[in-house]
Formats: structure tokens, sequence, C-alpha cells
């Protein structure tokens, strides 16, 4: 028999106003096996946590229930309180009277006698807990980083400098995403290339980063601590080790017609390539699709050329399978697919374009050498209309999105703002639902476009944009003056909203880790906890976890760093103490356990018997590893025999739970 | 004569740690009202519901009994409200052959993200169950000796 203490607390007056705490202690006074209680304002405070240590010693205690708050919230508090009072952390029971009753009902005498029901739960569980001791597992001291832009590099940096090696795996030829495709960040203006490519060649000659450019993550095993990932190289058909990315290859493929995914398809690359020049790593890549070598066999000219003698077309994918004890998800955002908004004619015409081709068309990289000019007939553009919120802030319905894009108003202003510096003949009309600059020195940025540069901006939706005689006839309203335009725009510019990339879903499948209904990662807390997934081990930088400018991925990306490196800086890390176990005397080895298994932890093994007869018996019994279960008990319920249970949740303490509820 | 009381049903909620549980937290923590007939059991996952707890529910009692697990891909386990969406499918329509009515049993997905789809949810549970009546089918009288 268990000699129980109960503990209530007050919580002050969250619980004490609605809940009679001192009825409640009194009643499960009452509750076979208990043999102390007490209540007192603040169980969690240092005096509180005095009083159960002192209870537990001084009426030699077995066990504790605390009525409280939420087990989410002070579980792990007075679980340490019981273990300091020498008993196992593990008899500790909480009946959450806060979140769950007092909180949710203003009623006093229902409320009250819904906390004696859920105290009785709780000691009625107590008295068949059994003391648990959590095993140890060791933490593999290198993290992998998902993603190569601008988020992945910075966390990268972070933890390489705090002296832990990490793995970057990016799914295009070279690190840089987003970031290097830009040509100028607001609000200083800077240009983008001459802030990123030193971070990507600083990643490059860090001892403690390995890039796995071109490569993608196939499959993820283990948990924190202890990741078994896969990693699938894609063939490049170019010896990374031996190309010494001199490009020569690249101006003598006679393939010049390959859309060249780095501008947008505005211009054509060759089938062999290097992204832009300051790419990292700066190796060639072949384009299967595209090498005639590679399709008909006959070509070979860059073989021929190339005096490091790096191509090989005989190249296969490799799978490498790598140690993790942290990953971090930095996967990053892509403009959503525009075909389905036919009124802007994004489809039917050359001109209309989107905010990240206008960015490549500027930019001095980009197909037109920085000039601007339209892509239908490289004139140059004498008015241009940018359109804000396109697919952002739509009601759900439609082929949009819900949510705000977030960076869409700072870079329609710089690019309005670098047009008119640029070109003041040219006219700029940016059409708005709302103007959002909250940020440091946004706003300042935004009134400077409007009133030192003369940006016209009209508060309104664009209805119709229509192709006719080489100009783009824009029929818009205009809210404020309450009349409707009609602009004869040379270039149309969509301020596409913004979407996580498509990798993202299957990851977050392979990790486990949970995704809002936009496909963004959920974070542990979202005001405590912003950087952690809510599966352990698991961190998140930059816009996969919600629309960020460059500061505040940035600043995102260091912080997952700090805790990554918290992470890889224990030596062990306390294993769930709550892992299924079978009995093996009821185990058919039916393998049955095994199968629904989500972690493996299931085998089986051929054990030796003593029979009543006195014979022996060799059988085959289902054995969990302790340190890979996790505790979800999927296997307690698939087992036929009922042979498997759970620690701390077993079939006997929940039917407990229920009897002391339905009493 | 004698008043009626008012039917108050005995209401079991099993929730999983992960997702419903947290839910039910977060209603508390924005004071969401439902009734107190809703008495909360926590789970690790909505597939560690084994029928049995279900059943003994009604046998001791209970007029209704939901289970609130993660919404299906969201699993913090990966696969396990899928082995429960399949297992309650079952025993629900079983139940309801035995004459315990469908609107008694009730699976839900609950997100941590939805404190107000939980109370909701138990307030609309609270009423179809208050409404059904009191619960005889299963009900083992030798229970309450």
């Amino acid at each position: 028999m268990q000699r129980i203490g109960v503990f209530v607390c007050w919580c002050g007056s969250n619980i004490a106003a609605t809940v009679d705490v001192k009825a409640v202690a009194e009643a499960l006074g009452k509750e076979p096996g208990v043999v102390f209680f007490e209540d007192y304002q603040y169980m969690c405070s240092e005096e509180g946590q005095n009083k159960i240590k002192n209870a537990i010693k001084d009426y030699a205690l077995t066990g504790a229930v605390i009525c409280s708050c939420s087990p989410r919230m002070h579980e792990n508090t007075f679980r340490k309180a019981a273990a300091a009072a020498g008993i196992n952390s593990f008899m500790v029971e909480i009946a959450n009277i806060r979140e769950q009753c007092s909180w949710i009902h203003k009623d006093k005498v229902s409320a009250t006698e819904k906390a004696i029901v859920l105290g009785r739960a709780a000691i009625a569980k107590l008295h068949l807990n059994a003391p648990l001791t959590a095993g140890e597992s060791p933490v593999v001291k290198r993290a992998l980083v998902i993603g190569g832009g601008i988020a992945g590099i910075q966390t990268a940096l972070d933890i390489a400098d705090a002296g832990f090696e990490v793995d970057i795996v990016e799914k295009k030829p070279t690190i840089g995403g987003k970031m290097s495709q830009i040509d100028k960040t607001f609000p200083t203006l800077d240009c983008a290339a001459c802030i990123l490519t030193p971070k990507m060649v600083d990643v490059a000659q860090s001892e403690k980063i390995r890039i796995f450019a071109y490569s993608e993550v196939e499959a993820v095993k283990g948990f924190v601590g202890n990741f078994n990932v896969s990693i699938r190289k894609k063939a490049r058909y170019v010896d990374e080790v031996k190309c010494t990315g001199c490009g020569l290859c690249t101006e003598k493929c006679p393939q010049k017609k390959v859309p060249n995914d780095f501008n947008l398809g505005l211009d054509q690359k060759r089938a062999i390539y290097i992204p832009f020049a300051q790419a990292v790593p700066k190796i060639a890549t072949i384009d299967a699709d595209y090498c005639t070598m590679l399709k008909t066999g006959k070509c070979g000219v860059c073989s021929k050329v190339c005096t490091a003698g790096a191509i090989d077309y005989k190249q296969k994918d490799t799978v490498l399978e790598e140690q993790y004890g942290a990953i971090v998800v930095a996967t990053g955002f892509n403009p959503i697919e525009l075909t389905k908004y036919d009124e802007f004619a994004y489809s039917q015409s050359p001109d209309v374009i989107t905010s990240l081709e206008f960015e490549r068309i500027t930019n001095a990289a980009g197909p037109t050498g920085g000039t601007l000019l339209r892509p239908s007939d490289g004139t140059h553009p004498h008015k241009i209309v940018f359109v804000q919120c396109v697919g952002s802030r739509e009601d759900g319905n439609g082929c949009g999105k819900t949510y705000c894009s977030k960076i869409c108003c700072m870079y329609t202003a710089k690019h309005a703002m670098l047009t008119r510096e640029k070109y003041p003949d040219t006219e700029v009309y940016v059409f708005y639902i709302d103007v959002r600059t909250p940020g440091k020195n946004f706003d300042e940025f935004y009134r400077r476009a409007v009133e030192e540069y003369g940006v016209h901006y009209i508060k309104g939706m664009v209805g119709k944009v229509s192709p006719e005689n080489g100009k783009l006839m824009v029929r818009a309203s205009d809210l404020i003056e309450g009349k409707q335009l009609l602009i004869d725009a040379d270039l149309v510019v969509l301020a596409a909203a913004i979407e996580p990339d498509k990798s993202a879903r299957p990851l977050a499948t392979m990790l486990t880790a949970s995704m809002d209904t936009n496909d963004f990662f959920t974070e542990a807390h979202p005001k405590l906890r912003p950087v952690e997934s809510p599966t352990a081990g698991i961190f998140l930088s930059g816009c996969c976890q919600g629309p960020k400018d460059i500061p505040e991925t940035v600043a995102q990306a260091s912080a997952c760093a700090a805790k990554v490196i918290g992470l890889l800086n224990k030596d062990k890390l306390t294993c769930n103490a709550c892992v299924a176990h079978p009995d093996e005397m009821l185990c058919n080895g039916c393998s049955t356990c095994e199968k629904v298994c989500p972690y493996g932890a299931i085998t089986y093994e051929s054990k030796e018997f003593r029979m009543p007869d006195r014979t022996t018996r060799i059988r085959r019994v289902a054995s969990v590893n302790p340190a890979v279960c996790q505790g979800c008990g999927a296997c307690t319920v698939a087992c036929p025999s009922g042979a498997m249970d759970l620690h701390g949740f077993s079939n006997r303490q929940i039917m407990a739970e229920v009897d002391a509820i339905c009493k | 004569m004698q008043i009626e009381e008012k039917f108050e049903p005995t209401i079991v909620a099993f929730c999983c740690n992960w997702c419903s549980y947290a839910g039910a937290d977060l209603s508390g923590t924005n004071r969401l009202q439902y009734p107190a007939n809703v008495k909360i059991i926590r789970v690790p996952c909505s597939c560690r519901v084994n029928p049995m707890f279900i059943l003994r529910a009604f046998q001791r009692g209970a007029d209704g009994v939901i289970l609130c697990g993660c919404h299906p891909g969201d699993c913090h386990y990966t696969t396990g409200n899928y082995y429960a969406r399949r297992r309650m499918t079952l025993l629900f329509s079983m139940l309801d052959f035995l004459g315990i009515e469908r609107e008694r049993t009730r699976l839900e997905w609950v997100s941590a993200a939805e404190g107000a789809k939980f109370a909701a949810t138990m307030n609309d549970f609270v009423e179809t169950v208050t409404r059904l009546g009191k619960n005889r089918r299963l009900e083992d009288l030798r229970c309450n000796k």
C-alpha cells in the first residue's frame, strides 16, 4: 500500500477563486492510502516545494498527488522536488485543476466537485505507479542544416563558431538561396551579393562545415541526439574534387538552349553550368535533361575541353549515411505559382513579371546586365505598375494565401525607389491594400519612396491587366478617390505571395515535425520557444517557420544556432522513462507490435523459458530498446495477447483513472 | 410533486499529450468555458487508448466518451492517430450495434493551437449526450455497490 500525500495549490486566486481548495484537500484526505493532505497558496514556490519535501520525509510518503496547474507547466518542478526528498520522481501525479477546471468553470460547487474527481483519479493512478529510471543516450556532436540559404548559412556558421561540426544539405548546385538572386536589400539598399557572398566563402573555408550541395535528405531515422540521416548526392556528372570551377566547359558546351532557372527562365544557359559567378562550391553541373552526351551519347565537348579531367558521364547518385545530434530545418520559401491569376495576364504577356523576376532584371549579373528592359522587346519601360498582395491576405477560398507575406510592401517600395532613381523619366504606380512597414527604419524608407522619389501609391486593387498593342492596359480602382483608373503600362510587376518550399511537407513527415495549415513548420511555443519544433532535436530557421525578411531571418538563424549549441554541448541526454515493456510469459512472438512501432524500437529474440514441467523451451519474444522507444503506446493496444504495457501509462493505471472518474 | 433534477452526464475525454491535452490547456488559458461534466485523462497518444478503456468507462456508468488526438498527418509519433482512427471506427460501430448510440462516442482532432475548437467540441458533445439521457447499456450495476 502506498502512503500518499495530497497537495492542493491555490495558485493565488487562479484556483482558489473557483475551487474550494480546503474542501478538495479534506475530501481527498479521506481517500484510501492518503496519509497527509495540505493546501497552500503557491505549491510551485520554494516554500511550497519545501512543504512537499518535508511532508515526504516526515510522513514517509511513497508518492505525492499535486492538485495544481497543467502537468505541462510544473510536472518537472514537482518531480525534482520529490526526487530531492528521496523518492522516485515518477511517484508524482498531477491533477490539473487550473487549466482544466478552475479556469473553465464559473460555478464553485461543480468546479470543486470536479477538482475532487480529478484528484481521485490521480490518487487511483498513483496507487499503481512504480519507480522508473530514465536511461541515458549519448549525443552525436554534429548538426545537420537542411537548406543553404541565408538562414542555413548563418545557423551553420554560428554552430561551427562554437566548435561543433555542421553539414549543410542544399538541393541546388550552390548554396546562397533566394538572397543570391536578389539585387539590393531594404532598407539600407546595400547589394545582396556584397553581404551574402563573404558569408558563403566563410562557409566554404570553415573546417567545421561540410557542404553537400546538389543533395537531398532522403530518410531520417532516430531521435534527438542520435539521428541517422540518408543524404542523396545527386549526380553532377562532374568530379567534385577535380573540378577547378574554371568555367571553360560552360563556355564551350554546344547545347545553349537550356532555361536558366537561376534567372527564373528569363534567359538561357548551357547544359553544363555554374549557376552564378560566386557559387559555393564552384563546381560545374551537367543538366541531364538537356545534355546531348547523356541523352544520345554523341558530343563530349566538355570532357575534351576540361583540362582537369573532371567530367564523368557515368557518375551515379550516391547515398550517404550520416549521424547527427540535431537537425535544423532551413528550407525557405518560394513565390507562389501565378498561373491561376489570369486577371493579371501573367501567362499571357512576358511583360507581366513577378518581383523576383524584376530583381533578376535589375541585377547587374542578371539577364540584362542590370539595365531595366522589357522582357518582350528589350525596350526601356516608361510606365511601371506594381501590384501588391497578389495571392496574400485572401479569404482562403480562392487560390491564394490567408496570411500576409510580410516582405512585399518593403521590396515593392525598394523596387519603385530604385527605378525612379535610375530612370527618373519612368512613372511608377504601386497598388496596395495596406502598406505594412513595421521594422527598424522601414516606414522611413517607404515614406522616402513616396515623398522624395514621387512614386504614385494608390490604395486599391487591380482588376484586370490586358495586353493591347504592346502595352499592358491596367484597369484598377482608386479607393480613396473613388474612381476607376486605366493605365497604359509598359511593365507590370506582381508581388506574389510567398509559400514554404515544396520540399518542406515531405521533410516534415520524415522528421515527424508538425506543420500548420499553410505548410509552415510549427514552433514548440509561439512566444517562448520560437526556433524549436515540438519534436525534440528539430530546430527551425528562417522562412520555413513563417514569412520573414533578411534581418529577421538572420536573427532567427542565430537564435536557432544557440539552441543547437546548447543541445550539442551536452554529453548525454535523459531518455524517456515511460517506455513499453512486454510480459514475456504472455508474448507469443507474433510481431504485431514490431509492425506498428514507428521507431523500430521492438526486436525479437529467442529466449529460454523453464516450463512448469521442468523442461526448457525456446520461445521467440518481443524486446523493447528503451533508448529508442518514445512511449507512444501503439504496441500496447496492437498486441493481441495483451503482453505489451507502457510504463507510466499502464493499462491498469488508465483503467483506475476511468473508474475514479465514473464512480 | 417531485421536481426532476437536471441530468448531469458523466463524460470521459481521452486526450493525447501533444496536441489535444495542450489544446485543452489552451482553452483554459483563454478562459473558454465548457461544462464540468468533462473529465480529461491524459494519454501519450490517441493510439494508446485501448478499446477496453472505453468499454470500461461505459461499464462504470459513463454517458459519453470522447477521444481527441492530433490531426491526421500531425501525430507526434507519426502514425498513432491513424491506428486510433481505424480502431475507433470499428469500436464505435460495434457499440452502436450494442445499443450505445453513435452520438455517445466521438473521435475528434484537436491541435495544440485549437483551444477554441476544444471548448466548442466539448460544449457540443455534452449537450448531445445530455439530450440522449442516461446511458444504461453495458452499465454493470455490480460496480455501483
